[in-house]
């Protein structure tokens, strides 16, 4: 574990964390965050900058985007009491679930947010990265939407275990590039994506899909994000009559999670957990778990935690899950770890799938594996704390999978 | 002097024959490791300048030759601290290669380094500055007060989509040269040079107080030619990196870039 900051000054960073004060006017959360990006990307980071400062505070914009949500996105999602789950775990499991949003995943709620904005902002074309292919989605069904055309770069490892969702894009109309180049997953498509956004900064809206890059990226898309904790907090106070003792999201990038777990940072007596792809095992390239076991760095435009050798190389990982498949992660929860508002750890591909598994037999959900990392941390939480309320995030639903879970779980079955 | 004016002067020199500065990019330990000291010696006999590629897994600001470079001199195990200890035999030679030496690198592998460390072990590398493209003026306070005070540079960049007074605020605070990027990509293409372009040149050398190379895309005796009058150097990477991919002599490649001989 990375111990960058001490106790004193963990206290004073957690103050400021109370206060709203990240990020600040530097983009940092704390010392991690910021801008580290080729010079060609700094006018249009500041365009971006001064449209996120503008219209995430214009009534007429946040009119828009919350109809598009509603009407099209499917808001509010259901929080669903999980009854079985419960009782088989011995906890009282509530599941918000982000896999009834439209096109499956928390994915859409970011990408329709930023492909409004990419209008206003006078963008010609709008591009995105995709891991395990709900960004990409969501991307390709935003941009139909509101129209605009829409390139997306997928790893080809991804592509082909998420095939469902290429032929998803393709039929929403965007054009899917493969990426060859470097691990062939997620790490390599956003790197693609960045050197189409160098090749026209003026033209082009990088719509990045996960609370990670340069400023203002990881707030915006928190802020985005964050309609997920605010009605998830609004809908089990009402159900429960009180805050949940923890809340549990998965994280890749972490955009989901950082949505889910915002709204309740202040609420100091709400415990906070988030699940990072344990893949299998502790060993360098065995697993995507950067903030159980990275080292400082910079990656793809910010200071955060990241999975290196001693050498600053960033290595390639492994998960079942490839929208986890990522050695970093946002700097707002490189921040929460090291101030120690919210704990993370590792689930294990194994893991996961069973908790897939028991979730589909107990409740008639088919969560996306990535979501199944926070079903399994849940009842790991469960089994320590008997009886407490879980908050999970269920982030999307399990059908782009088929393929993964055909060679997995269903290997063998008649 | 400190190291970081020999940069200067190098190009001042070139400018005095009536050419453009010619600087050339390699990856470090490409195409392969054992022959760097070689290939350090024919293109230090044939330029002005050197940038010395430290090779990084991510390297969003390049195309793919030197995504392909990259990969392979970290195939082979190049490392920043095998880099600096081959600087070091290199710039121990006597007598002493008068092309000044730049390292250019993503900023992880410079944070994993040891940035306390890394101004001294490079200017005793003979290391006289330092490009970093993931690197923005508004990040770069620290790295560049610690290279300062060890008398080594930090390079800046522009790029035609900067507007004036930002050109002012990186130029001033550029120290060696100013990195002025041909077009708005990654390197490796072949950029035609239009006239806008020219006339971005003639606006950023009418602002900027340092010498003005122009980098990415130029792999041309004709694109040399075309920018000799608006800027102080030319740098040429991906098309060397080519050259070497496909065994040339590195030292004939880059001599047919030269204006006058
Ligand atoms: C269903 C689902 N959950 C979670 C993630 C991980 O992303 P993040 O950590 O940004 O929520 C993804 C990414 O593709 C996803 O598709």
């Amino acid at each position: 574990m990375n111990q960058i900051i001490d106790q004193a000054e963990a206290k004073t960073l957690l103050a400021n964390v109370m206060n709203d004060a990240y990020p600040d006017a530097r983009g940092r959360f704390g010392p991690f965050g910021g801008r580290y990006v080729p010079e060609t990307l700094v006018p249009a980071l500041d365009r971006l900058q001064s449209g996120v400062d503008r219209y995430l505070r214009d009534p007429e914009f946040l009119e828009a985007f919350n109809a598009e949500l509603e009407s099209w996105v499917g808001r509010p999602t259901a929080l669903t009491h999980a009854r079985a789950l419960s009782k088989r775990w011995g906890a009282d499991i509530w599941l918000k679930r982000e896999d009834l949003a439209h096109t499956g995943a928390h994915k859409i709620n970011n990408a329709v947010g930023q492909v409004l904005l990419a209008k206003k902002l006078g963008a010609k074309r709008v591009i995105a990265e995709t891991g395990a292919g709900q960004h990409g989605v969501a991307s390709a069904a935003a941009c139909a939407r509101l129209g605009m055309p829409c390139t997306v770069y997928m790893g080809s490892v991804d592509m082909e275990r998420q095939a469902p969702n290429v032929g998803r894009m393709k039929l929403l109309g965007a054009t899917v590039v493969p990426v060859t180049s470097g691990d062939q997953t997620l790490r390599a498509a956003v790197d693609e994506a960045l050197r189409d956004w160098v090749s026209d900064p003026n033209g082009t809206y990088y719509c990045l899909g996960s609370a990670v890059g340069p400023h203002p990226y990881p707030y915006l898309v928190r802020e985005l994000q964050s309609v997920i904790g605010r009605e998830a907090r609004e809908q089990i106070l009402s159900a429960v009559g009180k805050l949940p003792d923890w809340v549990i999201a998965c994280v890749g990038g972490g955009s989901n999670a950082i949505g889910l777990f915002h709204p309740f940072v202040k609420d100091r007596d709400v415990q906070m957990l988030g699940l990072e792809a344990g893949g299998t095992g502790t060993g360098l390239g065995q697993n995507a778990a950067s903030l159980a076991y990275g080292r400082p760095g910079v990656l793809q435009g910010s200071y955060s935690l990241l999975l290196q050798d001693q050498d600053g190389q960033i290595q390639e990982t492994h998960s079942v899950s490839a929208g986890l498949d990522y050695p970093g992660v946002g700097p707002e929860h490189a921040l929460l770890m090291s101030i120690g508002r919210v704990k993370y750890e590792a689930v294990n591909d194994d893991d996961a799938l069973a908790a897939l598994a028991e979730c589909c037999a107990a409740e008639g959900i088919l969560p996306a594996i990535e979501s199944s990392h926070a079903l399994a941390g849940a009842k790991r939480l469960a089994q320590a704390h008997p009886g407490a309320t879980l908050l999970v995030g269920l982030s999307g639903r399990g059908d782009k999978d088929m393929p993964t879970l055909q060679r997995t779980l269903l290997k063998g079955a008649v | 002097m400190a190291a970081r004016e020999s940069i200067g002067k190098a190009i001042g020199s070139a400018r005095e024959r009536g050419e453009p500065a010619l600087v050339a990019y390699i990856t470090a330990g490409f195409p392969q490791r054992d022959r760097f000291q070689d290939v350090l010696t024919s293109v230090a006999a044939a330029v002005d300048l050197i940038e010395v590629g430290v090779p990084f897994t991510d390297p969003m600001a390049d195309g793919t030759t030197i995504q392909r470079s990259s990969r392979a001199a970290l195939e082979q195990g190049v490392t920043l601290k095998w880099i600096l200890s081959e600087l070091t035999v290199f710039s121990g030679r006597s007598p002493r290669p008068e092309t000044p030496l730049l390292l250019m690198s993503y900023l992880n592998p410079l944070l994993a380094y040891g940035i306390d460390r890394l101004p001294d072990d490079a200017a005793r590398a003979g290391v006289a500055g330092f490009i970093i493209p993931d690197l923005p003026f508004e990040e770069c306070d620290e790295l560049r007060a610690a290279f300062e005070r060890r008398g080594l540079a930090l390079v800046q960049f522009v790029t035609p989509v900067t507007p004036n007074e930002r050109v002012k605020l990186l130029t001033e605070n550029s120290s060696g040269f100013i990195y002025a990027v041909t077009m708005t990509g990654t390197t490796g293409k072949n950029v035609a040079v239009p006239a806008e372009v020219l006339e971005y040149f003639d606006r950023v050398k009418a602002i900027s107080p340092v010498p003005v190379c122009a980098g990415f895309g130029i792999r041309s005796r004709e694109q040399v030619e075309r920018l000799a009058p608006h800027v102080d150097g030319v740098i040429v990477g991906s098309a060397l990196v080519e050259a070497l991919e496909r065994g040339d002599d590195p030292g004939v490649f880059l001599s047919s870039l030269r204006l006058k001989k």
